[in-house]
């Protein structure tokens, strides 16, 4: 029997970016805040320390800091011709678990979403016709545009002290930046990165060509910083053990480096870690959530009632917690009605790699979010008449990593093992760079997210189930950015490169990205979304469902910058309109 | 904390919490408010909280365990409890605790508790403090016995040692100085007792006074050397620096941790900048003593530590000392770093370290723990090296220095 | 990977082996109330616990047997040749035999739970062996197998080009063998080599860095800013792992 206890303004269900954001801003408005994290406290000295840090066995292989598929899994299937098996190791994407969640082993890419990707389905609609969308295609608007985000992606980069350089201030095309952004009022807080080797390569070859390179705007620091809150981060000292781990000299920005200094010392916040929630209690009467059921660690069940709860626990999580807890109609593939767990997507990425006899690139001189890329391809930013896709990527050389057991290219035709992979493993390390292409993915009717039949998870309740592939549209458009990068890779002049498209099924084997979105996607009709503008449950005016769940479909980015724009455009909804008049903040 | 109070200063209390300053309505008997905030002033100059409480949720309760060389003690409740603080005690009772380091059964207090350097407080300074821990909420919490090696054990030996090394006097104002000049000595010397830690001591426990602030060791670290000497103390600080650091416990040359770092957490935090920079004006004007350091006889390259440092030092600290301002502190010119004694130096990278926090710095940066990672001989060969790298200068550390001091915390760490 | 807090180094040191302390799950998940601060103890870095000083490693995996399998295999994979030492003299047997026998041989971390079903390709491992029952199985299946299709003679004992022959046939999926995947198999058993050639030695293999050294990689250095406008440049730059000396 759950104990009930005393009630708090505000809960979040987990506790990474979103819900450290929230936490900071919602208690500076005077809320009493509770965040309920199922993992434990990290910190950079105890848990992410620079003596130790650096173990490519212990955090990638062994994933240390990731959720271990025994405490939480999921099925996957392709179609739904198919039975959904679990997913019983983590690959192809790698959720957190503990404080700060994600925000801890993240590269620290940074992007703004274009323009044209909030309107995707109005926009491609306008400029190619209604057949540019193919019948089973289920992109859809936003319901929010990217000049109402501008100053909530400038907040939370000012918050992250975002290293970069803008490529249109105000209308004004800037040298140096991505001439295809939206407009902003104002740069970046802090420089772009220093280049390596490889990137610099990379954008001469690409200038040659007659792209426009720019530096990726990082939130590994270019310098030291202080941030809005106080809190200071170091320099980045390209370290090449960023994506998977986590920061032992506080120079990449995450809720640790960020947000925490300042927030743990509110006496309105409390924080309670070991402590999953299981369920999210409502009534239907009331339109209202009443609390939060969850259980700790030991085994103990509580029910936590709160005024306003926040669900901040990442994609997966919040969508399997919403069709647990029966809040929203469940979407069904077949009909196409029902909104919760539609409109699943993910990221569609490729990769060229180039080999020099010449040129000693020293890989291992790297940074999460170092490198240049062109953004030519991305979005609507071309014109796609007759080429048979909608959406687009950029195209980057990253110098994230030369850790050895991850990264060893070879040509190809190397066999996998044996003599001739020992000497070619050894020849090419040091001389070797790999050009990625960073793909949209668009949403299509079978794509979703529901409860699984048969797998159960450790609290007896249905594991979610999984059902995505990527379609033609996916396969055509990252097969086109494959061959763009292809030119790029010729023009770096290397002894040989070797093209890697991405064929076949989606398969959760490889590791890819953790850009998983959709499920509880945010929209102008109840019918077609879960979420209003304002990422406020349609459902339960005082619920609201933070990340990339309320993506529509997912554009050609990583999706961290516009995730942390929607937390404080949320945010801001949350202190000026409902504090002051509880209820649904868009009228169905 | 919560502060219960007598009748009419509830009041007075809670609406000077909102508005300004209010005048309360004196009573026969009571305090007035003006003496009670001067008290608290006084006892967050005087950090009594630190050692006066154990458990934070039962504040100036007592129970902190103190180590010394002699033995171990427990630090007396002082909230108004009458059986088991200090309800019972009279204003002069108070007094010849602080003056003469006397108890109100006249059995001597043991200088754990630095009377010897409260002596100097002006009797209605001790008085307010007296009147402000009246007002706290009183907590039972009988006292825990002391472990004091013998003859310590038995407070009658105090006499013996009050003799030699305590002279009750309270603080003469210098004519020749500033009256700022003067209220730093007053503070640094009276209820700042900044001695007690930064004075070496005898082997009985005692300040050696003419090497007064010259830097002391207690409980396994070592304060450093905090008078105006280039090498050693605060001599390349500025007095706003130094105001900095114990306000916001940064600057630009260091961050205060371990010990420190709950003294500017727990009292010099919460002094005005005008007393603060005070401290600094008197303590800038204690001249070092140590002269320009020698450059060292030739030494072999210190390779090991140098590399040592490359591969797990200069992340933070950077390859050139420098640290990062107000973050990492740098090692390049740290007097702290050269200090004559490595203690701190050595105990820093076994166990690591966090940099004191406060509203304005509340960035927690921390130093992970080496002890793991490092053997001895590494340890010695990396404090080495920083203490004689980019123009320091210092004794080399030994491993024997690394073990000895590993065995120490093995025995005194809980 | 077993982590603890270094302040439980104490219990190690007094003698007891890795069998009898109590390591909860990935690290201790007690449910906590915090508020007020960031939390901070001196001393409590979560080392791994293969760093620390005195951690024996768990009691051995392998039977003589199995070793000797391992040890022929992943001097297949990644040969002893003119640039140096490989797969086995890196230690690369000893690293498979620690982790085995520790949490990653347990599958500790993966659901385990079934129903059990054939997938796809693109459903990943669905097999309901733990990678120690794994290794079991397989390397007597292909020891069988070998003593029937080379005159009786162990993978060990064949010549190294029937070694190859064996490894193709296994990559490949030729071989049948009984109660496991040899395609699986095969596939683990590569990626552990490369985990055991290229992961830092305090966990048993890349012994004296062999596997660092032969490509260039510098090991867990953390700061390449005086390097980071060296275009080109050849650094030579000696690896350092975690621990100045594993051994310690």
């Amino acid at each position: 029997m759950a104990r009930k206890l005393p009630s708090v303004d505000v809960v979040l269900v987990g506790f990474g970016w979103t819900a450290s954001m929230l936490a900071q801003e919602l208690t500076d408005s005077g809320l009493k805040v509770l965040a309920l994290e199922r993992g434990t406290w990290r910190d950079t000295p105890t848990d992410f320390a620079v003596t130790f840090v650096q173990d490519e066995l212990r955090y990638y292989y062994r994933k240390a800091l990731f959720q271990e598929p025994a405490q939480e899994t999921l099925t996957f299937r392709n179609s739904a011709s198919e039975r959904a098996l679990p997913m019983r190791e983590l690959g192809s994407f790698l959720p957190a678990s503990g404080v700060g969640g994600a925000g801890v082993h993240w590269n620290g890419q940074y992007w703004r979403f274009l323009p044209s990707d909030f309107m995707a389905q109005s926009h491609n609609v306008e400029r190619y016709g209604a057949g540019a969308i193919p019948d089973g295609m289920t992109v859809q608007d936003w319901g929010v545009t990217y000049d109402e985000l501008e100053p909530y992606y400038d907040k939370f980069e000012r918050l992250c002290g975002i290293s970069g350089k803008a490529g249109n201030i105000k209308g004004s095309i800037q040298n140096g930046g991505n001439p295809f952004e939206g407009a902003r009022a104002r740069d970046y807080p802090n420089p772009p990165m220093q280049m390596t080797y490889g990137p610099t390569l990379f954008a001469e070859a690409a200038r040659q060509i007659g792209h426009k390179p720019f530096a990726c705007a990082s939130a590994n620091m270019s310098q030291p910083y202080t941030n809005p809150l106080g809190v200071t981060l170091g320099q980045c000292s390209y370290c090449g053990f960023c994506e998977k781990y986590g920061c032992g000299n506080y120079s990449k920005a995450s809720p640790q480096t960020t947000i925490l200094p300042v927030l743990m010392r509110k006496p309105n916040f409390e924080l309670r870690t070991g402590s999953e929630v299981i369920r999210i209690n409502h009534d239907k009467n009331s339109k209202r959530a009443t609390s939060v059921t969850y259980v700790t660690e030991q085994g103990e069940e509580f029910e936590q009632p709160a005024e306003i709860v926040v669900m901040s626990a990442f994609i997966l999580h919040n969508a399997h917690l919403l069709l647990t807890s029966g809040i929203g109609t469940p979407y069904d593939p077949q009909t196409g009605q029902g909104v919760i767990g539609k409109n699943y997507a993910y990221q569609i990425v490729s990769s060229v790699d180039v080999f020099f006899d010449d040129k000693i690139i020293n890989p291992f001189i790297g940074a999460g979010a170092l490198g240049m890329a062109i953004d030519e391809f991305n979005g609507d930013n071309f014109d796609h008449t007759g080429l048979g896709f909608i959406g687009g990527g950029y195209i980057a050389l990253w110098n994230t990593n030369g850790r050895p057991i991850e990264t060893h290219p070879v040509p190809e035709g190397t066999p996998k093992w044996g003599g001739k992979f020992k000497k070619a493993v050894a020849e090419n390390y040091l001389k070797s760079a790999t050009i990625a292409t960073h793909g949209s993915v668009m949403s299509h009717r079978g794509n979703h997210l529901d409860l699984d039949p048969t797998y159960r998870d450790i609290h007896g309740r249905p594991l979610m189930r999984m059902t995505f592939d990527y379609t033609d549209n996916e396969h055509k458009m990252s097969d086109y950015l494959t061959d763009r990068a292809t030119e790029i890779a010729k023009a770096m002049k290397p002894r040989e490169f070797h093209a890697k498209k991405r064929e076949g099924h989606y398969s959760i084997v490889p590791y890819q990205t953790t850009h998983n979105t959709g499920g509880a996607i945010m929209g102008s009709d109840p019918k077609s979304s879960a979420l209003n503008r304002y990422l406020q449950s349609w459902d339960l005016h005082n619920l609201f469902v933070m990340g990339a769940s309320a993506f529509p479909q997912n554009p050609g980015y990583n999706p961290t910058g516009t995730i942390g724009a929607l937390t404080y455009w949320a945010a801001d909804a949350i202190k000026n309109q409902y504090l002051k008049n509880p209820g649904p903040l868009v009228q169905a | 904390m919560r502060v219960a109070l007598r009748g009419v200063m509830v009041l007075a209390i809670q609406l000077t919490a909102f508005g300004g300053p209010v005048a309360a309505p004196a009573s026969a008997g009571e305090q007035s408010f003006e003496l009670v905030q001067r008290g608290k002033a006084l006892v967050d100059a005087g950090d009594c909280m630190a050692c006066h409480t154990q458990d934070q949720n039962k504040p100036f309760a007592g129970g902190r365990r103190i180590e010394t060389p002699f033995g171990t003690l427990y630090s007396p409740n002082i909230t108004p409890d009458r059986e088991t603080g200090i309800g019972a005690w009279s204003d002069e009772d108070f007094y010849r605790a602080m003056h003469q380091g006397i108890g109100p059964d006249g059995a001597r207090l043991y200088p754990a508790f630095p009377y010897p350097y409260f002596t100097k407080m002006k009797h209605d300074d001790v008085l307010a403090i007296h009147a402000y821990l009246s007002t706290l909420q009183p907590i039972s919490n009988p006292r825990s016995n002391n472990q004091l090696q013998w003859p310590l054990n038995h407070r009658v030996f105090m006499r013996g040692w009050d003799m030699l090394f305590f002279k009750p006097g309270t603080f003469a104002p210098r004519t020749d100085k500033s009256a700022e000049w003067n209220r730093g000595a007053y503070l640094v010397e009276g209820p700042g007792h900044c001695g007690a830690c930064h004075t070496p001591k005898n082997f009985l426990g005692a300040d050696k006074a003419s090497e007064a602030l010259d830097g002391g060791k207690l409980q396994n670290w070592y304060a450093p050397n905090i008078t105006n000497d280039q090498h050693l103390g605060v001599g390349s600080w500025t007095a706003d620096e130094i105001t900095e650091y114990l306000k916001t416990g940064r600057n630009v040359h260091s961050g205060a941790a371990a010990l420190m770092s709950e003294v500017v957490r727990d009292s010099t935090s919460k002094m005005s900048d005008s007393d603060l920079h005070a401290m600094a004006i008197y303590l800038k004007d204690i001249n070092g003593k140590s002269g320009t350091p020698l450059p060292k006889a030739d030494q072999p390259a210190n390779d090991s530590g140098r590399t040592i440092y490359a591969d797990s030092c200069s992340a933070c600290h950077r390859s050139n000392g420098s640290g990062v301002s107000h973050m990492f502190p740098p090692l390049a010119k740290n007097a702290n770093v050269q200090s004559s004694d490595p203690t701190t130096v050595i105990r820093v990278i076994l166990q690591g370290a966090r940099t004191a926090v406060t509203d304005s710095r509340p960035t927690a940066s921390s130093m992970p723990s080496y002890d793991w990672k490092l053997s001895d001989n590494d340890v010695a060969a990396v404090a080495t090296y920083v203490r004689n790298a980019w123009g320091n200068t210092a004794a080399n550390v030994t491993a024997n220095e690394v073990k000895s001091l590993r065995q120490h915390l093995e025995a005194t760490t809980p | 990977m077993e982590t603890f807090d270094v302040s439980r180094r104490k219990l190690l040191s007094a003698g007891l082996g890795l069998g009898s302390v109590v390591v909860s799950a990935s690290t201790t998940t007690q449910a906590r109330s915090i508020a007020g601060a960031v939390p901070w103890e001196t001393d409590q870095a979560s080392a791994p616990l293969d760093a620390l000083a005195g951690a024996s490693p768990p009691a051995s995996f392998f039977t003589a047997s199995e070793r000797a399998f391992i040890d022929a295999a992943v001097s297949r994979l990644i040969p002893q040749d003119e640039l140096g030492g490989g797969a086995k003299e890196a230690g690369v047997t000893a690293f498979l035999d620690r982790q085995l026998a520790g949490s990653y041989g347990k599958a500790r971390t993966w659901y385990m739970q079934g129903p059990w079903s054939e997938g796809t390709l693109s459903q990943g491992n669905q097999s309901r062996l733990t990678p120690a029952q794994t290794y079991r199985a397989a390397i007597k299946a292909i020891d069988s197998y070998c003593q029937n299709t080379f005159s009786n003679k162990t993978f060990a004992k064949l010549a190294e080009g029937e070694q190859d022959e064996v490894l193709t046939h296994l990559e490949n999926g030729k071989i049948e063998l009984e109660g496991v995947k040899g395609k699986s198999f095969f596939e683990a058993l590569l990626q552990n080599t490369l985990e055991g050639f290229l992961s830092d030695p305090i966990y048993g293999g890349n012994r004296d860095m062999i596997g660092w050294k032969l490509i260039g990689f510098p090991g867990t250095r953390y700061d390449y800013r005086d390097y980071v406008s060296k275009h080109g440049e050849k650094l030579a730059l000696s690896p350092v792992g975690l621990k100045t000396n594993p051994q310690d």
